[in-house]
Formats: C-alpha cells, sequence, structure tokens
C-alpha cells in the first residue's frame, strides 16, 4: 500500500521506511514557531521543563504579530518577554515590530517554510504552511516548550482525506471560495484528527496565496493539517526563498485515502460563511440583504499582496460607503510595502479605508477595529465564533477579499459584479 | 490515574477556544486572572455556577478554534476537574492532557446525563458512573502515550524524564 504525502514527510521525520494511520511517533520537528501571543507561557513552560538548552535555537523563529504594536501595557509585556528570550538565547529569526508580519504571511515569504518540512506552531493556523507541500499542525504552548528541548514531538499519524477541485475557476471565485465549499460540505469536525490533501486540474489554477487560504482554514474543519502537492508553481515560490535544501513529496497512486471528496469549481459562485460558524456557509445569491458597519480585509487567511489588489479590483474605484468603516490589514511589512509601491494603498486611501500595521488585530478581537454591541463585520479572516472580534452580540461574516471589496462600496454583502 | 467525582455542567456541541476563554483576556496565562472569564461568552454565567471539583460535560467537538493553551488553564483554574464530550477538537486535546486536566471521550455518558447531576470517572477502569441515575457508560481508551503523559501529571514531568534519560 502507498503513502501519502502527510505519511511520507513523518515517516522521514521518524526515521521509518513506513508508518500507517493511528500510529503515534516521535519525529525530528524542522521548524518551530511562536508569537508575542504564546511565547511567554512558551518561556515559562520550557523552564519548569527544567530547558537550560533549546535543541536548536536556530529552528525557532520568533514573531511579534497578534498585538502589533502593543495595545496596552500587559501585551507590552508579553513582547518583551519574547524579546528577552530571543536575545539570551540568541534566537536569529526573531520578528520585531515594523520588520515582521502576520506569522502565517511572513514565514513562507521569508524561505522558513519547506516542502517536505515538518513543522509546528503555537498557533492553530500553521496548518497554513502546507500549500508549500509541508506537514504544518498547530499545538500548545507546552507541546511547543517540549519540542524546544527535544528537538523532537510526538504526533499520531492522521487519516488524509483527498479533496479535489475540478474545473475553470470562475471570475471572482478564489481559494476563500473553494475552502467554504468544503466547510460548508463537511462542517467544522468533518475533518477531525484527519489531513485534508488538496488537488485536481483546479489547483493549477489557484496561485500560492490562494492555497495559502486553503490550506489556512483546513483547521476549521478540524483537521490536523492542509496539504497541497507541490507542483511548478511551489517550486517558483521556493526556490528563490530557500536558504537550505527541501523535498517534494507526492502521494504514491495506491495511497490509502479515509475519504474522496469532488467538487466542480464552474458553476461557482463567491461563498459567505455567516455568524457563528465557519461552515455555516451560503452562496452570495442566496443570502439576502445583509447591511454591514464594518469590513475587515486582512489576516493571515486573506491580507497577501493579492488579497489587496483583489479589494481593490472589485471596488472599481468607487469609495467606501458612507456607513461603512473599513480596515485594511497588509499581511506583512513586505506585503505593505508592495501595496504602497503598486499604489493600492493609496487607492485605498482614497476610497476611505483604513490601513493597520500588519497585525493579527482585529481578527482576533485584539484591537485596530474591535466591534461593539450588535455591529456587524463582514471579514476576510477565518472564524466568525462569538465574540471573536468585539462583543459576544457583535456579528462576523466571512468572504473572499473580492466580496469584502464590493461590500465596502455597497454597504451591504455584495458580489463584485454588482458595483 | 485515580477517580474523580463532581457535579455535571452542561453544555452543547462545537465550544470554541474563544468562547473558553475569550482573546480579550489572554494577555495573561495566569490560571488567577483566566479563570474568573472562563466560558464567558458561551454562559456568562458560568463564574457564578462553577463550584470546585466540578464536571464540565459537552458534544463534539469541543475546544475547536484557536491553539490557546488559556483555554485548558481557564477551565483548571476554575475548578474543573474533568471534561467529558462526545469529541474533541486535537490542539484542545493535546493541551488538557499536557497541562493535567483529563479529558474523557464518551458520547453515551454525554447523551444520558443531565446538568446537576453527580458523575464518576474511572479513568483506571476506563467507566463513566452517573450516580445520580444509576448508569454506566464506556470510555475511549487514551493512547498509550497520553496514559503515560497524564500518570505523571502532565507533559512537564514528561519531558523532565526524558531530558533526564540522555544525560
Ligand atoms: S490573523 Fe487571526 S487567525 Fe491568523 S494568526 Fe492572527 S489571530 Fe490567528
Amino acid at each position: 500500500m502507498g503513502m501519502t504525502i502527510s505519511e511520507k514527510i513523518l515517516a522521514a521525520h521518524a526515521g521509518k521506511p513506513e508508518v500507517k494511520p493511528g500510529q503515534i511517533l516521535f519525529a525530528k520537528v524542522d521548524l518551530s514557531l511562536a508569537t508575542d501571543i504564546v511565547t511567554a507561557l512558551t518561556v515559562r513552560v520550557f523552564e519548569e521543563m527544567g530547558g537550560r538548552m533549546l535543541a536548536d535555537p536556530d529552528r525557532i523563529v520568533l514573531v511579534n504579530d497578534h498585538y502589533v504594536p502593543a495595545k496596552d501595557i500587559a501585551s507590552a509585556k508579553l513582547s518583551k518577554t519574547m524579546r528577552e528570550f530571543a536575545r539570551r538565547y540568541d534566537i536569529k529569526n526573531y520578528y520585531e515590530v515594523g520588520r515582521a508580519g502576520i506569522c502565517h504571511v511572513l514565514l513562507p515569504e521569508e524561505g522558513h517554510v519547506l516542502p517536505g518540512d515538518l513543522i509546528i506552531g503555537a498557533d492553530s493556523h500553521t496548518c497554513t504552511y502546507g500549500a508549500v507541500g509541508a506537514f504544518a499542525t498547530g499545538v500548545g504552548s507546552t507541546d511547543l516548550a517540549a519540542a524546544w528541548a527535544l528537538g523532537e514531538l510526538w504526533f499520531r499519524v492522521p487519516e488524509t482525506i483527498r479533496v479535489n477541485f475540478w474545473g475553470k475557476l470562475p471570475r471572482w471565485v478564489t481559494g476563500k471560495d473553494l475552502i467554504l465549499k468544503l466547510l460548508g460540505e463537511i462542517g467544522v469536525e468533518g475533518a477531525l484528527y484527519k489531513a485534508l490533501e488538496f488537488g485536481g486540474d483546479t489547483m493549477a489554477q489557484v496561485d500560492m496565496a490562494g492555497r495559502f487560504t486553503i490550506c489556512n482554514m483546513a483547521v476549521e474543519a478540524g483537521a490536523k493539517t492542509g496539504i497541497v502537492e507541490p507542483d511548478a508553481l511551489t517550486e517558483r515560490y521556493v526556490e528563490r526563498r530557500a536558504t537550505r535544501p527541501y523535498t517534494l513529496w507526492h502521494s504514491d497512486r495506491d495511497s490509502a485515502y479515509c475519504q474522496s471528496l469532488d467538487f466542480s469549481v464552474e458553476a461557482m459562485e463567491p461563498l459567505v460563511a455567516r455568524p457563528f460558524s465557519p461552515d455555516n456557509v451560503v452562496s452570495l445569491g442566496s443570502l439576502g440583504n445583509v447591511e454591514i458597519d464594518q469590513v475587515v480585509i486582512g489576516s493571515c487567511t486573506n491580507g497577501r499582496l493579492e488579497d489587496l489588489r483583489l479589494a481593490c479590483e472589485a471596488m472599481h474605484g468607487r469609495k467606501v460607503h458612507p456607513r461603512v468603516r473599513v480596515i485594511v490589514v497588509p499581511g506583512s511589512q513586505r506585503v505593505l510595502a508592495l501595496a504602497i509601491s503598486e499604489g493600492l494603498v493609496s487607492r485605498l486611501v482614497a476610497a476611505g479605508a483604513i490601513i493597520s500595521p500588519p497585525t493579527c488585530g482585529p481578527c482576533l478581537g485584539g484591537h485596530m477595529g474591535v466591534l461593539a454591541d450588535r455591529e456587524r463585520c463582514l471579514s476576510t479572516t477565518n472564524r466568525n465564533f462569538v465574540g471573536r472580534m468585539g462583543d459576544p452580540s457583535s456579528e462576523v461574516y466571512l468572504s473572499g477579499p473580492a466580496v469584502a471589496g464590493a461590500s465596502a462600496v455597497l454597504g451591504r454583502i455584495a458580489h463584485p459584479e454588482e458595483v | 490515574m485515580g477517580k474523580i467525582r463532581g457535579r455535571v455542567l452542561k453544555y452543547g456541541d462545537n465550544v470554541d477556544t474563544d468562547g473558553i476563554i475569550p482573546a480579550r483576556y489572554c494577555t495573561s496565562f495566569l490560571a488567577a486572572d483566566l479563570a474568573p472569564h472562563a466560558m464567558e461568552d458561551v454562559d456568562p454565567e458560568f463564574s457564578r455556577k462553577v463550584r470546585d471539583g466540578d464536571i464540565l460535560v459537552a458534544g463534539r467537538n469541543f475546544g475547536c478554534g484557536s491553539s490557546r493553551e488559556n483555554a485548558p488553564l481557564a477551565l483548571k483554574g476554575a475548578g474543573i476537574a474533568a471534561v467529558v464530550a462526545k469529541s474533541f477538537a486535537r490542539i484542545f486535546y493535546r493541551n488538557a492532557i499536557n497541562i493535567g486536566l483529563p479529558l474523557v471521550e464518551s458520547e453515551e455518558a454525554v447523551l444520558t446525563c443531565q446538568e446537576g447531576e453527580e458523575m464518576e470517572i474511572d479513568l483506571d477502569r476506563g467507566l463513566i458512573y452517573n450516580r445520580s441515575r444509576g448508569l454506566q457508560a464506556n470510555v475511549q481508551p487514551y493512547p498509550f502515550l497520553m496514559q503515560e503523559i497524564l500518570a505523571m501529571g502532565g507533559m512537564v514531568a514528561f519531558v523532565k524524564k526524558r531530558l533526564a534519560e540522555r544525560n
């Protein structure tokens, strides 16, 4: 029996010729990620473990992103703890405020995550890196501290669900819509403990930004990871960024998938997830009239340059609706710089949007656009749970950047063709 | 691993970690700061209801969403002795076991209990007793490695031992 790409990566890192779903093994970790919001706890646990040495400081990446710049004294202290830890242990890959970005936008851009890697991060959206053909999964602070101390961690080999998208992508339909489609179909626990592997001929038309979006929300189905088999597009993306060797793994033809799902995308239209769950998905056409107070364009899901371009395009040069606040959060300093040089920032500012520094900020109700009671927001982020972006009575709808741009102009959730 | 006996507090499916502890409180990871806000966005009455040693019972996919370890820390800090659910989200599952908060998967036990009833979990025998109704349900056994981690009281002790073995 053949192995899937996920099984192959786990086997390679556990030093085994073969692994099977359900098996529990210790595997060497190529890279571990922590951010300002989790590092302080991770450091404390690491010290409790009696850790005096990091197994490999060069395999650790620390990123200021959740509360950037610090929103209050408590978050300033979290960031300070991380900064001091990075200095004390000589961690090269420490990303300071002003030279960083949202971790899941930043790490691929900087070439830290490469095909074939086994990656853990103390953030649930670590699965984003599956877009480059890595096996990447979220853990908590204690597991991360264990990996810091040991250089390895235990994993249960997940079953894999194969998801194929077929056909030509219609205009305005993006990676976000593909993953929302899947979520609407299988639900928030449809892939619990499993790996989602994405393929089908549509994937060749999905750019890397779209693939990051798709893998990013694998966790919203409960998946351990989302992964795209690397192809020419992947290679083009990583070869100019990589500073260490990498391996392109592919699933065997006779891999044992626990489930196989096929979707035809040709007749698709943009999708929206209604409150209060990312699997509460409907097509725009059947949504009805939903007026909004705020639009957020950004996050590790849709804060890349391609997303900002698409949002701008969907606004068709029009101004933001008078009743609406639009908050645009470029995903990293690099994205911000490119958005400035391409003229996107001036277009958005002229339209009446506010540009936030690269941060998680409003996505987790942190800062830079928290919602008041009963306010309604359309957001390109990944979660719309109760209270996620502010007051527990506020409502969050999720969409891709094109719908977000159109809705910003029209003041209600709208299709770009309506603008 | 012993027995845990407590009063049931019951919730539904897909309780997410933003509900267990909203991000607005996650600038701290200290149980004392987190506990008063545990479950706040799921049930604003939780902090008044919960008593030390209570067992939280929930439906499917408990702990989905953010990987924040503050979530099991908040529940443990609030006095929750164990969580029984139909299923758990995987990151939450690992986090809770790692910090020594026992989680038990049993659809049957969840379906047959009501808020306020008396429940007893026998981790060694893999059984849950509903003392109020005289019912018994089986527990999904832990993978061996998790049993070991839980028996040692959590991941910190486990790593300490592994580090010591290397020296
Ligand atoms: S942008 Fe949102 S989902 Fe992504 S890492 Fe930040 S808080 Fe998490």
